[in-house]
């Protein structure tokens, strides 16, 4: 395996960048760096959260992705109206894969899409009255609904609807929470903005509702999970290790999580963050507001999930603290029985990734478990903080790419030459098309749940089973592969 | 003048993290950091320094503060 040293990734970044113009150039240049573990504040090697360069491929998506497919949407009680034009909630329907129990249609809604399907005429005239009748009908034909929320696409901030004041009026009449959520798509550079919109529409249309009432027994063991949007049932393979460890889990946030859930969640004695880019600002809100401290954990692979445990139960009594090492030693058998299993199959292999908000620094530990090196890695939507935690996870000299677009993503792929690659489902096909092993790591291509230690045996298991596919001994054709393998023995004789 | 947020870290120390920039920094030093009062200059770990009126009493951390570039 041919490690790069700091050198050969920076003449590889220079080279890629070659056919760019001047100003292109200087600019994507700072987005991309070579990781140096020495430095201890991101801001100073590598750009992030800016706008990406008109005229380059981008996998981004927009602040209403951000808000309602990644904040909102997995609250399974509440109806969210994708508000404006029907394709930004029709294409992205369901395509998260946030798991949730319940009926869909009566109770849950989770996988439905609701909108105002936009017309010509709604543009001219605006579209508040159809808002509100819509609303109306909604709660008719869906009565057990808990609240509902208008996530704005484009349109609506460019024409100026008052979707407050038809969410304050129908609000008062359903006597149910309405929630006007401003997360218009053009905000912000990146998806990332909605997250923050949302977070703040939480905090000041929803955590505040039950402040004054007491009917909520608490015990000195509660806990939420903060962030975890239970894609193919990760919030569920993590509470059961909080729950086994004595915990008690009181909210979900969002995946299967309930409008009841968030407004309890104040009464809470620590909040567990694992997606921090999405809601950390709802967190510390929590923290200023109520005095409930949060924490950062990470459940992907054995060696970061004891180290999560251990720091949880630090927040507790010795009950707790001996509830985590049972947990941990309960599962030992079995996390070990997957990594003997699987480790001299993955072993040395080298990883590139290229995700979200939290993945491509919190997977690198499950991938290591497994004898695997993340050889590059870059955030979509990240800000300063995230790479201020990223540059400790990665190993020095490792490529870290910000926004990357589609034509580095490439570049970098063709000279590194890694043997897996985990992003969305955007790359996917360029880079099985190239012969390359792929992993979807948004939605776990279509498996999962990866979190905790029952996660870690089908992660291991995927990854397996994708890198080892016979498939990918077939993509040359067998008249050209012949070819080769005379050449190579005419070479080796 | 960013509006700040100060949380005190689990290793005891001081976080100032200015929203607007997603930027977390330790606080090194406090001009004035007593029971009675909290504030003056205030220097971060990156070097950088902010200003603040002294707040009597000391606040409760975490709380939003607002920070004068020096
Ligand atoms: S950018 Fe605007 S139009 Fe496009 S999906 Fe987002 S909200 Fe819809």
């Amino acid at each position: 395996m041919s490690v790069m040293t700091h050198e050969e990734t920076e003449a590889l970044i220079q080279e890629v960048l070659e056919v760019y113009p001047e100003t292109a150039k200087a600019d994507r240049a700072k987005h991309l760096t070579a990781n140096d573990q020495e430095v201890e504040q991101s801001k100073k090697c590598i750009t992030s959260n800016r706008k990406s360069l008109p005229g380059v491929m981008t996998v981004r998506g927009c602040a209403y992705a951000g808000s309602k497919g990644v904040v909102w949407g997995p609250i399974k009680d509440m109806i969210h109206i994708s508000h404006g034009p029907v394709g930004c909630g029709q294409y992205s329907r369901a395509g998260r894969r946030n798991y949730y129990v319940g009926s869909t249609g009566i109770n849950t809604f989770g996988t439905m899409n609701f909108t105002s399907d936009f017309q010509e005429k709604d543009i001219v005239f605006g579209g508040d009255k159809k808002l509100e009748q819509m609303i109306m009908e909604m709660n008719q034909l869906f009565p057990l609904n808990k609240g509902i929320t208008v996530q704005s696409e484009c349109p609506i901030g460019l024409i100026g609807d008052d979707i407050e004041a038809v969410s304050k009026r129908t609000a008062k009449e359903l006597e149910k929470p309405v929630v006007p959520v401003r997360c218009e798509g053009f905000r912000g550079v990146s998806q990332s903005l909605g997250h923050h919109i949302a977070n703040d529409a939480i905090r000041d249309w929803i955590l505040d509702a039950r402040d004054n009432d007491n009917s909520f027994e608490s015990t000195p063991y509660d806990v939420t999970i903060i962030g975890d949007y239970n894609i193919g049932g990760d919030a569920w393979a993590s509470r059961t290790l909080l729950e086994e460890m004595g915990l008690r889990v009181i909210a979900q946030w969002s995946g299967d999580g309930t409008l009841a859930e968030m407004e309890n969640t104040p009464k809470a004695k620590l909040n567990l963050l694992h997606c921090y880019r999405s809601m950390n600002y709802i967190s510390r809100h929590m923290e200023e507001k109520y005095g409930v401290p949060w924490m950062e954990y990470n459940f992907f692979g054995p060696t970061k999930i004891a180290d999560s445990l251990r720091e949880i139960a630090g927040f507790f009594d010795d009950k707790i603290k001996a509830g985590a090492e049972r947990v941990i030693e309960k599962y030992q058998a079995e996390y070990e029985a997957v990594i003997a299993k699987y480790r001299p199959r993955l072993e040395g292999k080298k990883v590139m990734l290229y995700v979200g908000g939290l993945r491509p620094r919190h997977i690198i530990g499950a991938y290591e478990d497994l004898g695997m090196e993340v050889v590059g890695t870059g955030y979509e939507f990240a800000h300063n903080d995230d790479y201020d935690r990223t540059i400790k996870e990665m190993g020095n000299a490792t490529l870290i790419y910000d926004d990357v677009t589609g034509y580095e993503f490439e570049e970098f792929v063709k000279r590194i030459k890694p043997d897996l690659i985990g992003s969305g489902i955007k790359e996917k096909y360029i880079f099985q098309k190239m012969g390359i092993p792929f992993r979807q790591m948004h939605s776990w291509d279509y498996s999962g749940p990866y979190h905790g230690y029952d996660g870690f045996a089908i992660f291991a298991r995927d990854m397996d089973m994708t890198l080892n596919n016979p498939c990918w001994n077939k993509i040359k054709a067998p008249w050209l592969q012949a070819e080769e393998s005379e050449t190579a023995t005419a070479a080796a004789a | 003048m960013p509006n700040v947020m100060i949380r005190a870290k689990n290793n005891g120390k001081l976080l100032f993290y200015i929203a607007k920039k997603d930027q977390e920094d330790e606080i090194e030093s406090v001009e004035t950091d007593t029971e009675e009062a909290w504030g003056g200059v205030v220097n971060l770990t990156d070097g950088s320094q902010y200003y603040i009126d002294p707040i009597s009493p000391k606040p409760k951390f975490p709380t939003t503060l607002r920070f004068k570039r020096v």
